[in-house]
């Protein structure tokens, strides 16, 4: 099977604390450290254990720069078979649907069986894969918590409220998000990654991709991020000073509020 | 402003609080229309949640079919493409079924996506201005989109509270004839419902978590009570694991699991390092503990100095005539 | 001896004993010889392990640990017994090989250890031997103490095994005694002198009757049974536990001198090489080095590394017995003396399980009790180290090793805020902290590491330890942001590659601050700097540089105000075992008027480990019980209602198990550093009134 991961390079959550520059309109990106996004990370073992199973190939892919290619080089030490770099100047600042786009320019040079990617970034929409598919006429499963290869088939099955399972049967070729929690990711330390250091990896451009500007980058951006902010807040608790049950009353008003009543 | 449509999911007739919010963030973007109500589904059920949905939207569209008795994403989003107009804004709950949903719904219908909106800054004519968080809630977002071909947007559920006077009594138009015949190449099989053994916290929005507080294993069901009536889960610090009142796969800590909920109560739990270690994001933390010095009070965002083992059951009866007045 | 080998060849016209004796000598030679080379090979084709330096400080080893079996006597029976049957052994060698040349050789006598107080001496140590013999087998089999005993899977087979050599060796005694009872005198025609109540003593009492021509074939089935016993023995112990009896004396001269260090990854292959090495650590059998599989060997299956190991008290799958014979195990099933070699199997996944190998603390109790010198740390680390080569990490343990990597810390939190305990209000206008970045400089580093920088709790030991080198005059300062983790676990959890790039970043920054002096109060990373670090300045915990003050007179001590505290000092193994300071921190609280302390049952180089530090507080094992708990109730049982400790780790272990242990309320856990804060008073030095230095209050 011919698998193809869409992976992206972000600063991790739980590796950085997000503030506001000093413009006070972007975060801070001075002290970031970035690693793959984890979901995508999940996406990539969960191709290399179908790959070991029933043979095949993966491919991993990201579109950005130079920078990028260090969570390329990581999957590569992980197992992966060839890593691919999107990247262009025409793809700068492009929308969900333009990196969507991208891909899909990509996977139309190319034939693989299933694609994957992971459910979301923590600066992401949770839409590239659900977009990619579309755009490919291929059937799309999101939130895919385990995987069977049933010949042409898959059947999977999907994350949903209360810890429940949706189970789907799908046809191949596909396009599925993956969810963390999948399965236990094999480590990749610094010695694996210099073991593939010299490995080459292929970058394709505007012209090789057929892209056009009316469909990738700034211009054809439909959804565009203004600035960044704080939304104010005070510090420390608010520690109520009602009664129990005023307490109880505020509390359970603030909870579902939040989205808290599901 | 294009037409507006709010994308209903039922199951065995029965909708949830999105609705209501749904149909105020319709208002919202456009106080002028009534907002649409569309729902697919099939027989007695689908007649069920129309008819509860009459309630929140001045129309409701039923869209009646065999092959949509149980909501697949895949086959949801042919119908939309075919029956709702050019142009139109759908608005999505963002949940499981909408994230499966929307994404691609948005390259059918050739319009721009907004996922996961928080709050709306500003509609114009043409455009929105609205509000994402990003990055665990750690950061949120302006952003700005052109609505002259219309949108598909996800709505992140209980950010907006359904408008309590706002009862109506729509029209249900069945909308089932111009749907065709409907294939996907996904296809439901079943549901396999989670054992409370299974119960995965990582995956919870909303959670009730206890520590030493709690004292003893037998006071676990005061926070599995306040767990069902919230629709949470019951995640706990490392001594009550160690002590043997829960199962390890409910530890919240460095040596636990890592959470990224929406909501965190911390009940009983005085804020070691490394409880909070596990705690990523900037979820909004509710505190309850009697000792009013405990760290945990640096962090969260409201504090309750109060016994637990009382407030808990408190809240849990208040947060059930919440659930009681919303449903209504 | 001419006249009973005259009197033997009339006696008896078979064989002469000569022939038969010599025949004896050389096959059971021979087949020796061929287990030896047999056993050898699997050493051989091992990896590489310089052992052959510094012979000296080796022979005193030996001296020490062989020879004056300093080991034995921690555990009070058995140890006398050992003792006694060992002396017994070296005693009766010479004997021995006397009753195996003689025959063929008769005029040949041991220089020295020969002669009538040879004789008497040898006779007694026959019959203590025997004796011995049978208290052992009665032990074994009667008693059955818990130490012994084995998982199912080993069974009866070793018990059987340990009680026929016990046997044998009580029939090599019975023998040597017929012997002795039976041989003339060297110039008379009667028989030789032999020490009274003594076993051979006994046997001339029921041969009595016997003339010198019916002594003869006793004395012949004496020698016969002597020899023939002596080479079943010699031939059987390779096959057993009792190996140990040859190997013992090489596997303590061959032990290892450098306490606390780590072996590198391959001992042949320098570090800026090691991106050729194409497999770390232990995977296959013969990834262990030949001292390892020496150690295998040398094994006796004591059970006292085991009966120390807190792992296994808690109910973990590790017994670090088990692991030495699994692995002797192994080496006779796949390097058989009979059959063919077969080797390259790995070793996780069939004889030894993940989380066996994750289970250890390294602290080090095994080592420190084994009377054979037998190490575990390193094939431990090794294993660990072959694990990850093969990317099989508990996920529990990835997080914290990718936040390693990224931000030097394994809570992944940000190196600017590494600083960030010296910044806490008071704290900052009563003790402003120097950070060493180039511009600033100072005498003395404080090397803080992780836990104690980032953690909120352990950075009151940050804070009273800054306190404390301030009030002694210390001109100390902080690395900050350009500190990392010492990588002590990491390097002990088998990331070789990433704690070389920790060490070598840490390097860097301690050089460039010129500083000429290095505390801690973190024994892992004073560990860490110490061994596994090169070319730093000397490097010290807080509690060596306090005691000193104490000694010096530059601090004293107000009274404790609380006299219904009693104290136990809970040795953290990193200071204690590891790097031998007992006394030091001791001291210091003995300097505390008032203060009560007691001693736990097991302390000093037996302090039962907290549960581990660095990456081990990420680890989740499979355990009945928290090592930690079972800590806190040792301090309980002595009469404690307070822990005082000089590490992180074991603060955060012991505060969390006085929790679990439901003792909150009843015990409670403080740090040295945190202690001597509170109770410190200094006297300004070339001042005549004393100054007074208050701390605000508990300190944090």
């Amino acid at each position: 099977m011919e698998i193809l991961v869409c992976v992206r390079r972000v600063p991790d959550t739980s590796e950085n604390e997000i503030e506001l520059d000093s413009q006070g309109k972007d975060i801070a990106r001075d002290e970031l450290v970035y690693s793959i996004n984890e979901p995508d990370n999940y996406a990539v073992e969960e191709a290399l254990q179908i790959r070991d199973r029933v043979g095949g190939t993966v491919t991993v892919a990201t579109v950005g720069g130079e920078d990028d290619e260090e969570v390329l080089r990581r999957e590569l030490a992980m197992g992966a078979n060839r890593a691919v770099l999107l990247s262009d100047e025409s793809f700068a600042e492009s929308d969900g649907r333009g990196i969507a786009t991208i891909l899909k320019n990509f996977v139309q040079k190319e034939k693989f069986d299933l694609i994957l990617t992971g459910v979301q970034a923590d600066d992401g929409a949770a839409q590239v894969g659900g977009m990619l598919a579309a755009m490919l006429d291929l059937p799309f499963a999101s939130l895919v918590n385990s995987i069977e290869v049933c010949g042409q088939k898959l059947k999977v099955s999907r994350e949903i409220e209360g810890g429940n399972k949706e189970v789907n049967e799908i046809d191949l070729p596909c396009v599925l998000s993956i969810q963390t929690g999948i399965n236990e990711p094999r480590y990749v330390g610094m010695r694996g990654i210099r073991q593939v250091a010299s490995v080459p990896i292929a970058t394709l451009g505007a012209s090789e991709l057929a892209t056009n500007s009316n469909s990738v980058g700034r211009n054809a951006a439909k959804v565009v991020r203004i600035d960044y902010f704080i939304p104010a807040q005070g510090k420390g608790a608010e520690i109520l000073r009602g009664s129990r049950e005023e307490n109880a009353d505020k509390v359970a008003e603030l909870i579902a509020a939040r989205g808290g009543l599901r | 402003m294009n037409r507006i449509f709010a994308y209903i999911v039922q199951r065995a007739g029965m909708i949830d609080d999105t609705a209501a919010e749904l149909a105020q963030a319709a208002r919202k973007i456009d106080a002028s229309q009534t907002p649409i109500a569309v729902v697919t589904g099939s027989g007695t059920a689908l007649d069920m949640a129309c008819d509860s949905l009459r309630s929140f939207f001045g129309e409701v569209w039923k869209i009646s079919h065999e092959a949509l008795a149980y909501p697949n994403a895949e086959l949801v989003r042919q119908a939309l493409v075919r029956l709702l107009p050019e142009k139109s804004i759908v608005l999505i709950s963002h949940d499981h079924f909408g994230i499966d949903l929307a994404p691609g719904l948005s390259i059918k219908l050739d319009c721009p996506f907004l996922s996961d909106l928080v709050s709306i800054d500003q509609v114009s004519e043409n455009s929105i201005k609205f509000v994402r968080q990003e990055f665990g809630g750690q950061v949120s977002a302006h952003y700005v989109c052109d609505l002259t071909s219309g949108a598909v947007i996800n709505v992140r559920p209980g950010a907006f509270r359904a408008a309590p006077d706002s009862a109506l009594s729509g029209i249900i138009v069945d909308k089932s004839d111009g749907l065709g015949s409907l294939a996907a190449k996904r296809r439901y099989v079943e549901t396999i419902v989670a054992e409370t053994g299974d119960v995965d916290i990582t995956k919870h929005a909303v959670l009730v978590s206890v520590g030493r507080g709690i004292q003893e294993k037998d006071n676990v069901t005061i926070a599995e009570d306040l767990a069902e009536a919230l629709g949470a889960a019951v995640s706990c610090s490392r001594p009550v694991v160690d002590a043997k009142w829960m199962g390890k796969s409910r530890q919240v800590g460095s040596s636990g699991k890592t959470v990224k909920p929406k909501v965190y109560l911390a009940c009983g739990i005085s804020g070691a390092f490394q409880h909070l270690a596990g705690i990523k994001g900037k979820p909004f933390l509710i505190a309850i503990n009697k000792n009013a010095k405990a760290p945990i009070f640096q962090v969260a965002d409201i504090g309750i100095v109060d016994d637990l083992l009382e407030f808990l059951p408190e809240l849990t009866s208040k947060v059930r005539e919440l659930r009681g007045a919303v449903a209504k | 001896m001419v006249d009973t080998i005259s009197a033997i060849s009339t006696a008896t016209s078979s064989l002469p004993l000569r022939e038969l004796i010599l025949s004896v000598n050389i096959a059971g030679l021979l087949a020796f010889s061929y287990v030896i080379t047999r056993r050898l090979q699997p050493l051989l084709r091992a990896q590489s392990d310089p052992r052959f330096d510094r012979p000296l400080r080796r022979l005193q080893t030996v001296g020490k640990y062989w020879f004056g079996q300093w080991r034995h006597p921690r555990y009070k029976f058995a140890g006398l017994l050992h003792v006694t049957i060992f002396a017994g052994f070296l005693l009766l060698a010479a004997r021995s090989f006397s009753l195996l040349i003689q025959p063929v050789f008769p005029q040949f006598e041991m220089p020295v250890l020969s002669g009538r107080i040879y004789g008497l001496l040898t006779d007694y140590a026959a019959t203590v031997v025997f004796v011995c013999m049978t208290i052992a087998i009665v032990r074994r089999v009667v008693f059955k103490p818990a130490r012994y005993q084995a998982p199912a899977e080993f069974g009866k087979w070793r018990s059987v095994d340990a009680v026929i050599l016990l046997a044998a060796i009580a029939v090599l005694m019975l023998a040597d005694s017929l012997v002795a009872a039976t041989t003339l005198g060297r110039d008379h025609g009667t028989l030789q002198p032999l020490a009274a109540y003594s076993l051979p003593w006994f046997f001339r009492q029921l041969l009595q009757t016997h003339t010198a021509n019916a002594l003869a074939p006793i004395n012949f089935g004496g020698s016969v049974l002597h020899a023939a016993t002596f080479y079943f023995l010699l031939c059987y112990r390779p096959f057993g536990i009792q190996f140990h009896v040859e190997t013992s004396l090489f596997s303590i001269y061959f032990s290892k001198l450098d306490r606390g260090t780590v072996k590198p990854v391959r001992w042949d292959i320098p570090e800026n090489n090691l991106d050729q090495v194409k497999s770390f650590g232990v995977k296959t059998f013969q990834d262990f080095t030949w001292k390892h599989i020496l150690d295998f060997y040398s094994c006796a299956d004591c059970g006292r590394c085991a009966d120390q190991c807190p792992a296994y008290a808690a109910g973990r799958p590790l017994a670090p017995r088990l692991l030495t014979i699994k692995a002797r195990d192994y080496a006779f099933r796949h390097y058989p003396v009979f059959s063919k070699f077969d080797n390259g199997h790995a070793l996780v996944g069939t004889i030894y399980t993940e989380d066996e190998v994750w289970s250890c603390t390294t602290c080090g109790a095994c080592e420190e009790e084994c009377p054979l010198l037998v190490e575990y740390i390193d094939k431990i680390v090794d294993l660990r180290r072959g694990l990850i080569d093969d990317a099989n990490v508990p996920q529990s343990l990835q997080k914290p090793l990718k936040a390693l990597e990224s931000r030097g810390n394994p809570y992944g939190k940000l190196e600017k805020k590494r600083a960030d305990w010296t910044l806490a209000a008071e704290f900052k206008q009563a003790c402003p902290v120097k950070i060493l970045n180039g511009r600033t400089q100072a005498e003395t580093l404080y090397f803080v590491d992780s836990t104690t920088s980032y953690d909120e709790r352990m950075q009151a030991i940050g804070r009273a330890s800054a306190r404390i080198l301030q009030a002694i005059g210390e001109d100390f300062g902080i690395l900050g942001a350009s500190e990392k983790d010492s990588g002590h676990e990491v390097r002990r959890f088998g990331e070789e590659t990433l704690f070389l790039a920790l060490r070598d970043h840490n390097t860097e920054a301690i050089r460039g601050a010129g500083v000429k002096k290095i505390v801690t109060s973190d024994p892992h990373a004073l560990n860490a700097l110490k061994h596994d670090y090169n070319d730093l300045p000397p490097i010290e915990h807080i509690t060596q540089v306090v005691a000193r003050a104490v000694r010096e007179q530059e601090m004293r001590f107000r009274p404790l105000a609380n006299g219904e505290q009693v104290f136990a000092y809970h040795d953290p193994c990193y200071l204690g075992r590891h790097n031998q300071v007992y006394e030091d921190p001791r001291a210091v609280l003995d300097a505390i008027p008032g203060l009560k302390r007691v001693e736990m049952t097991r302390s000093r180089d037996r302090s039962f480990c907290c549960g581990g530090g660095g990456l081990m507080l990420f680890y989740e094992p499979q355990e009945e019980q928290r090592i930690g708990v079972l800590r806190v109730r040792m301090a309980a049982e002595a009469g404690a209602n307070t822990i005082v400790t000089a590490c992180p780790f074991c603060l955060t272990n012991l505060e969390d198990a006085i929790k679990t242990a439901g003792l909150e309320g009843k015990m409670t856990a403080i740090d040295f550093a945190e202690l001597v804060d509170q109770q410190m008073v200094q006297k300004r030095p070339h001042k005549d009134s004393e100054t007074k230095y208050e701390t605000a209050g508990t300190g944090d």
